[in-house]
């Protein structure tokens, strides 16, 4: 460890750390605009100045390592007037129109100006003017505002692999430039927005809407993808207009993809149900609440066993937990299930008795090899393929696909293999030397590889000899928790393609899910109850439909792809809507059925002494962490058809029947999918 | 896209003076010979140049945006550059540039009608010792006067 002394505080540190970073370690905080910890080093802001002894000159903190008896001063006289100066000069051609900009109360080159003064310029020359521009629906720039810290470059090369952003011009003149010219061809996930110390880079959906303090900050899990990102939603007047996870909370750290980041938006669509509706003489009208479930709890009376249940990928575990309790020991049906879109069941089946055999999100930065099996990673799972982006950049991991097609990992793979969906494990084991000699390896799976194939990957992973995990991705927000919670038939029970075949079911009833959207449904008697956000396919078949609020609008745990359970927090409220558990418990009395209390906290608590894996510590769930599930202590009973698994394979662009609902996602014109190249 | 043979070969060489995987270190160069066979940096030469070299159009794009002698859209046939950077501001650069201007009727960065000439006021160039200092494409002219610049003039429209 290297001695040194900071602000005359005693620091030790590691060789090699940073003087900031050193700092930081030791409470003091140094400025830094284009220092960014994670990126790249650029050295091109000045503002970290620190007098160091010995040496005569100030010295930039962010690119000096510590060194033995090294005697640091960070707010000494000399410093505060660089940095004094250095503000001055970057306010020379700066607006300086904060009372409208975004940014204004959060933003970084306000809390130094205010720190260190410079409120005064000496400058009197016409400030160089150039209008804003608009690069994407999501993306505006303002060049008068910018810096030039290049924090969005960095961010959208080594944080993304898009390489959008480039600067042009020299000095005072210079600009951040789209790689489309005069627009972005990109990812779109606001990064770049969000990393941005100043008001430069604004986004289309919030700019000009509110002020930061205006805003109420919720914490809480998007509701898009499986990797379970912490997205920070603001909200103003229980209508939300901001995405964001500033706080680096959460498994993604400041990392949101589009969809976490902006795709809030569907929750304010003007086709959101409001109120329940019933089907008279052929037709859907509205109807009360009390009205509504008296007809279903009187029409699933009739059908009792006879019912077949479709639960959701999106409602919470509790929500979960409690339908399929209420389906198989209320209504007495076997016949429950969900659209699986990975196969959880088997890989759990085939680990049984093994330990730390499941990923979590945080591994993946971690591992010393990836393997990518039949996944495009950035297109499905942003997160996860940005937490394998970093592990690259950080820790030279190394990282292998297995794809039908080419995918954005390969440019920073140590291979990549191409071969047909139906021979990808024998891509794999075309690699078994090269794995052997890694330390680790975590492999990820698409829903390509289920039944056999997952049983033949876990034992190819066996014959490594190395510490091998596992991630069995999943499509939505809570697929992982509908596998958990048990929303597969049981003894005896229809599948959903049998529901949909089955002549005389009596009844269908739908949880946020789709099920007819594909087909129709054989038993042309059925009473069919839908609950769900929008007047859905299958909705529009109903006798009942039911308005749910969505993840945003209610609270209970989720659990991402990895496994791990994670707090909703309701972050808006929408008029009409009630959230699924409050319907269940509605449906629940008005059938006289005692399941329990439809109640989160007795829920969550019951799911904890009974779901395998899920005796989770509260603490962690209730400050908002993610808590990991390990449920591999014993071979599963029996395992649902892993023919029925399929991907809805989304794009960076699309999230299911969500995705439809999202205007900032239909606005994107990018050809999903793209690589970038060039 | 490709080029003159004596070009291709250059390129080639070029390529070969620095370590593999370092094709980078030969944007500038690379960009400078065949900005002179191609008159400009097109859009198709850009994207040609970031493959030979392995790096994005972008990155070549910032390249160009940065330095004043790789250009991005057509300039004359003789390309003038006058300095007025302080030596030769002190002994009449900027009554060089004020007489160019009004001799060619155009200003800075603009080409005259005919295509024959380019103008741009640039910053030293290196010459000071023989200031003021003028140059035409890659060739110096030094300590020039009003008179010597009408004669350069003349003489580069009589070459068409
Ligand atoms: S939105 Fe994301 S992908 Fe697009 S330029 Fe910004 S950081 Fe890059
Ligand atoms: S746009 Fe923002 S992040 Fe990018 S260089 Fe300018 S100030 Fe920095
Ligand atoms: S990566 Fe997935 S969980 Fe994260 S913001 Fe995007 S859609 Fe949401
Ligand atoms: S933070 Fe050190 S120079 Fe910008
Ligand atoms: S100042 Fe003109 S050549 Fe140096």
């Amino acid at each position: 460890m290297v001695n040194l002394t900071i602000d005359g505080i005693a620091v030790q540190a590691a060789p090699g750390t940073l003087l900031i970073d050193a700092a930081k370690q030791a409470g003091i905080k140094i400025p830094a605009f284009c220092y960014y910890e994670g990126y790249s080093l650029q050295a091109a802001c000045r503002m970290c100045l620190v007098e160091v002894e010995k040496f005569p000159k100030l010295q930039a903190a962010c690119t000096l390592p510590v060194a033995e008896g090294m005697v640091v001063r960070t707010e000494g006289a000399p410093a505060v007037k660089a940095r004094k100066t250095t503000l001055e000069f970057l306010l020379t051609n700066h607006p300086l129109d904060c009372p409208v900009c975004d940014p204004g109360g959060e933003c970084e080159l306000q809390d130094m100006v205010f720190r260190y003064g410079a409120g005064e310029s000496r400058f009197t020359e016409v400030k160089h003017h150039v209008d804003e521009k608009q690069w994407s629906p999501v993306v505006y720039y303002d060049a008068p505002r910018c810096i030039l810290c290049y924090r969005c470059i960095r961010v959208c090369d080594e944080g993304m692999g898009v390489n959008a952003l480039g600067i042009t011009n020299r000095g005072a003149f210079s600009e951040i430039v789209p790689n489309m010219g005069d627009h972005l061809n990109c990812d779109e996930c606001g990064a770049c927005i969000d990393i941005c110390p100043v008001g430069a880079l604004t986004s289309g959906t919030y700019r000009y809407q509110t002020r930061p303090w205006e805003m109420e900050h919720t914490g809480t899990i998007c509701t898009h993808c499986s990797d379970g990102c912490k997205t920070t939603l603001g909200s103003r007047n229980g209508e939300i207009v901001r995405g964001n996870n500033r706080d680096s909370s959460g498994v993604n750290g400041e990392f949101l993809c589009i969809k976490g980041r902006y795709a809030f938006d569907f929750v304010q669509h003007e086709e959101r149900l409001q109120s329940p509706l019933i089907r008279r003489n052929g037709k859907l009208e509205e109807a009360s609440w009390a009205e509504a479930i008296n007809l279903v709890a009187a029409k699933f009376g009739e059908a009792k066993g006879n019912t077949g249940v479709v639960g959701s990928v999106h409602t919470t575990n509790e929500e979960n937990f409690y339908l399929r309790k209420l389906a198989m020991q209320g209504l007495g049906t076997p016949s429950v299930d969900h659209q699986r879109s990975g196969d959880v069941h088997t890989l759990l089946d085939a680990l049984a008795g093994k330990e730390n055999a499941l990923a979590a999100v945080d591994d993946l930065y971690r591992a010393k090899a990836v393997l990518i099996v039949g996944a495009d990673l950035s297109e499905q799972h942003p997160l996860l393929a940005f937490q394998v982006r970093a592990n690259v950049r950080h820790h030279q991991a190394a990282v292998y696909t297995v794809t039908p097609g080419p995918v954005r990992e390969d440019k920073t793979s140590a291979k990549a293999v191409r071969c047909a969906e139906a021979n990808l494990l024998d891509g794999v084991r075309g690699l078994a030397d090269e794995l052997k000699s890694k330390g680790d390896l975590t492999i990820l799976f698409g829903d390509a590889i289920k039944g056999q194939a997952v049983r033949d990957l876990v034992a190819f992973g066996d014959s490594l000899g190395i510490a091998v995990k596992y991630v069995c991705l999943v499509d939505y927000s809570n697929s992982r928790g509908a596998v958990d919670m048990g929303l597969v038939p049981g003894e005896g029970g229809l599948s959903i393609p049998q529901m949909l075949a089955a002549t005389d079911l009596a009844a269908l009833w739908v949880v946020g899910a789709d099920p007819l959207a594909g087909g129709g449904l054989a038993s042309k008697g059925a009473f069919v109850v839908v609950q769900d956000l929008f007047l859905t396919e299958t909705a529009k078949r109903a006798d009942v439909v039911l308005p749910s609020a969505s993840a945003y609008e209610k609270s209970g745990t989720v659990t991402n792809g990895a496994g791990e359970v994670q707090r909703l927090v309701k972050a808006a409220s929408v008029m009409g809507a009630k959230p699924d558990l409050e319907i269940f418990g509605l449906i629940a009395r008005a059938m006289r059925i005692d399941v329990g209390r439809a109640q989160n906290e007795a829920i969550f608590e019951e799911i904890r002494k009974t779901v395998r894996g899920y005796n989770v510590p509260l603490p962690v769930i209730a400050t908002g962490g993610a808590a990991r599930t390990q449920p591999l202590n014993g071979r599963l009973g029996s395992i649902p058809d892993p023919s029925q698994v399929r991907s809805a394979r989304d794009t960076l662009f699309t999230s299911g029947a969500l995705g439809r609902y999202s205007k900032i996602l239909k606005q994107v014109v990018e050809a999903p999918g793209a690589l970038y190249e060039g | 896209m490709t080029f003159s043979p004596r070009l291709e070969t250059k390129l080639a060489r070029l390529l070969e003076s620095y370590p593999k995987g370092r094709e980078r270190a030969a944007l500038i160069p690379m960009l400078m010979y065949t900005q002179d066979e191609v008159g400009y940096i097109t859009k198709e030469l850009a994207q040609e140049v970031a493959k030979r070299c392995g790096v994005t159009t972008l990155q070549v794009d910032e390249v160009v945006g940065y330095y004043t002698m790789l250009r991005d859209r057509k300039m004359g046939r003789t390309h003038l550059q006058i300095c007025t950077n302080i030596s030769c501001l002190l002994v009449g650069g900027e009554e060089l540039w004020k007489h160019a201007c009004s001799k060619l009727g155009i200003g800075h960065n603009q080409v005259t009608a005919d295509g024959s000439i380019s103008l741009e006021e640039v910053e030293c160039i290196g010459a000071c010792s023989w200031a003021p200092a003028i140059q035409t494409n890659y060739d110096f002219h030094h300590h020039v006067t009003v008179e010597r610049l009408d004669k350069i003039i003349a003489d580069l429209r009589k070459v068409q």
